[in-house]
């Protein structure tokens, strides 16, 4: 291998382009700009993306690592711009998205002295990144980068962080690269091992009332065939975790819905019905489990498991299989008998009906004069054919939106599940639509998170992404008042909002958008945004009290789930 | 049922890694009764041993996250009756104690303590052994006005006759080559 001598900061992006990294997303300051003088003369290889706020940058590399399955990456300055990055490196961490942040520091020297926009970012950031590393001198930068991108990317992905002194940047270095494909201390997946799965197979045979659970580990593990073979082999009901959403097709026979606190009304009451659970690539999140101890109570526990952490941290297992799904997914299939359950998918049938008469019905196609988040995203998913990306923020909006959707495509559904940080919407929608450029990206916000990162406008403008947003505004932060008006009497503490005139804002930004308030006019205003070449901004007016149903109620059982207030 | 469980730790000898292992603890508002960090006898793998009163599955959780750090090659956690463990004492005590009558050399003998220093001043004796007995000591030297005292954190040995980490990073080596 041929080195040469370069600085520090080329080094960075020499690295960088190494790992085949074509965007990066960031915002510079003093202790990078070294970094961002050398990415000057790389313009041609690698896109830097200027947004208005480094939590701005960190989700919209969330955005491109959900709908590329690479690493995201990110640049911040020291200090401020560092901290900046935190809420959306806790975001990665929690929904295990591959994110590599480099973040600029003070020169060596300076460590430790109060410096000016110094602060001490490996501290900060420990308990919310699979890894991180302080580089002060240039010689490391190589090496750090490339076990970076191995430990981001590999085993269970989540966010790094490399904070790079200013001397290191400006120091020199011989440059040789070599990609990391081994760390003495880390595992990233255990063989599967053929006992486990003979044992795991014997009992899914014997099953009479099995019920698939499959989480975000199908999509990173690209195990969607394998999970599809597997369901369609032994006949088994499949239900999805909110990041499980879009790995098996919504209308796939054996697709029966949603898990969680406002899941489908069969999942959830049915959980406690099945006697043999197959969890695959989830882990149990109590906006899954509602209370534990009223959890699967008839079931047997199989748990398909990347992470040996998650076994037993919460519901414990009768079966565990370590490994990556798409291995574990088809030595299983492998070992299971060909089978069908269609009683028991009958029942799933009957919740299903009772829950469109109830509730999906009149969501989706409400008779009421207030228009609905149900209406909205059914006309956005029919018009797209399904087939768009949905990036979604936090609240009611993205309950509905996650519901109501229904996906043909993976890797199609971008949320913030675990941290559930509002403002993670609009900038992971451009992350999603740099990444991918050919698909129809379409962002679906409440009016709350909105105002949370909505300088993002500029960006979106900037960088000319098509981006399709919907605002759905009720004038209110939804969940939060949906609570109150549930379990806190009606008492509306501080969740009314006074908002600013959205489209005008779109406006001042240089993009186009439309006000809905009528249902006669919905249809044809979401053509319209669709039709339009470029970003547009939908804001629909919607209805202060269209709450979500079903709901399991904190500290009820999953099967407590109630369908009407 | 809480009781007192010894996690020991093997890792890579990296700056941070005693804040990432201290975050699994704290983040459960768990606290470390005590923490002793040095290298193994095998040159750059350090070796935690940390003492925590826990339920024995809330310390299997642990220990699973501990391991889930990068850095970290492998934990164990074991009861104190699978350990041969010590702690390390040091009593600074009034020379003129001594000098008064013997009761501190009868002391110093039935302990089986030993006496590290004295000068005009002070003398410093040391006692070696578990928490019950090097506070026992105290109680009994602190009748005659103990002016320092410090405790060491555990060190631990487990009961069986291989070294573990020996035979854990030969198998590790030899399974990430089998991965290539």
């Amino acid at each position: 291998m041929t080195t040469k001598k370069v600085t520090g900061s080329q080094a960075v992006i020499l690295s960088l382009l190494e790992e085949g990294v074509d965007t990066i997303f960031g915002y510079p300051g003093g202790a990078i700009m070294p970094v961002y003088d050398a990415l000057y003369d790389f313009n041609n290889n690698v896109k830097h993306i200027l947004t208005r706020h480094e939590q701005g940058a960190v989700h919209a590399a969330e955005g491109y690592a959900r709908v590329t399955g690479k690493a995201g990456v990110c640049f911040a300055t020291s200090g401020p711009g560092a901290t900046n990055l935190i809420t959306g490196i806790a975001d990665a961490m929690i929904d295990s998205t591959p994110l590599v942040c480099i973040t600029g520091q003070v020169a060596s020297p300076l460590l430790g002295t109060d410096a000016f926009q110094e602060s001490d970012v490996v501290g900060i950031s420990m308990p919310v990144t699979k890894w991180n590393y302080q580089i002060t001198t240039p010689e490391e930068i190589p090496e750090a980068i490339a076990q970076a991108f191995y430990i981001a990317q590999s085993g269970r992905p989540g966010p790094v962080l490399i904070d790079i002194t200013k001397d290191a940047q400006f120091g020199e270095l011989d440059f040789e690269y070599k990609k990391c494909t081994k760390i003495r201390s880390y595992v990233p997946e255990m063989p599967v091992d053929p006992f486990k799965i003979k044992e795991a197979a014997e009992i899914i045979d014997q099953a009479k009332r099995p019920l698939v659970l499959f989480g975000q580990g199908i999509i990173i593990g690209n195990a969607e065939e394998e999970l599809k073979a597997f369901v369609e082999k032994t006949g088994i009901p499949a239900a999805w975790t909110l990041l499980g959403l879009s790995a098996l097709p919504t209308d796939h026979p054996l697709n029966v819905g949603m898990l969680g606190m406002h899941g489908n009304y069969g999942p959830n009451l049915l959980t406690n019905e099945a006697d043999v659970i197959i969890a695959v690539g989830m882990r149990f999140d109590d906006r899954v489990t509602g209370k534990v101890s009223g959890y699967a109570t008839k079931a047997k526990i199989i748990h398909l498991e990347i992470d040996p952490a998650e076994i037993d941290k919460i519901i414990k297992a009768t079966v565990a299989v370590l490994g990556n799904s798409k291995k574990s997914l088809k030595m299983l299939t492998e070992n299971v008998k060909e089978n069908n359950h269609d009683e028991w998918i009958e029942r799933f049938r009957k919740c299903d009906m009772i829950e469109n008469e109830k509730i999906i019905h009149k969501d989706l196609y409400p008779e009421k004069p207030g228009l609905t988040m149900g209406e909205v995203i059914r006309i956005a998913a029919e018009k797209t054919n399904h087939e768009a990306i949905l990036v979604t923020d936090v609240g009611q909006h993205q309950m509905i939106a996650s519901r109501y959707f229904k996906f043909r495509n993976s890797k199609s559904n971008v949320t913030s599940g675990g941290l559930g940080t509002m403002g993670f919407g609009l900038p992971a929608s451009m992350g999603a639509q740099l990444g991918r450029p050919d698909r129809m990206v379409i962002a679906v916000i409440g009016d709350g998170g909105f105002q949370m990162t909505i300088q993002e406008l500029g960006t979106i403008v900037q960088n000319k992404l098509p981006v399709k947003i919907i605002v759905l505004n009720n004038n209110f932060l939804g969940m939060v008042r949906q609570w109150q008006q549930l379990f806190f009497e009606k008492r509306y503490s501080f969740t009314e909002l006074q908002n600013p005139d959205f489209i005008a804002i779109g406006k001042g930004f240089g993009m186009e958008g439309k006000k809905v308030e009528n249902r006669e006019d919905l249809d044809a205003a979401v053509q319209q945004m669709l039709d339009y070449n470029g970003p547009y901004l939908l804001e629909v007016v919607i209805e202060k009290e269209d709450n979500v149903f079903p709901m399991v109620p904190t500290g009820a059982a999953v099967s407590e789930i109630i369908l009407e207030q | 049922m809480r009781q007192e469980y010894i996690i020991t730790v093997y890792s890579e000898n990296h700056i941070g890694l005693l804040t990432r292992i201290t975050i699994v603890f704290t983040r459960r508002k768990v606290n470390i009764e005590s923490l002793t960090v040095s290298e193994s006898a095998i040159p750059g793998v350090f070796k935690f041993t940390i003492v925590i009163k826990a339920t024995k599955e809330l310390t299997i959780k642990i220990v699973n996250q501990i391991e889930k750090q990068i850095d970290v090659l492998k934990a164990f956690y074991h009861t104190n009756e699978e350990m041969i463990y010590q702690e390390i004492a040091l009593y600074k005590v009034p020379t003129e104690a001594l000098y008064e009558n013997d009761t501190i050399e009868k002391i110093v003998r039935n302990a089986g303590a030993r006496i590290l220093e004295i000068t005009r001043e002070y003398t410093v004796i040391e006692k070696t052994g578990h928490k019950e007995e090097t506070q026992a000591l105290f109680e009994e030297l602190n009748k005659f006005k103990v002016m320092q005292f410090i405790r060491s954190g555990r060190v631990a040995l487990t009961r069986d006759p291989i070294e573990r980490l020996s035979e854990f990073l030969k198998e590790r080596d030899a399974f990430l080559n089998s991965l290539d």
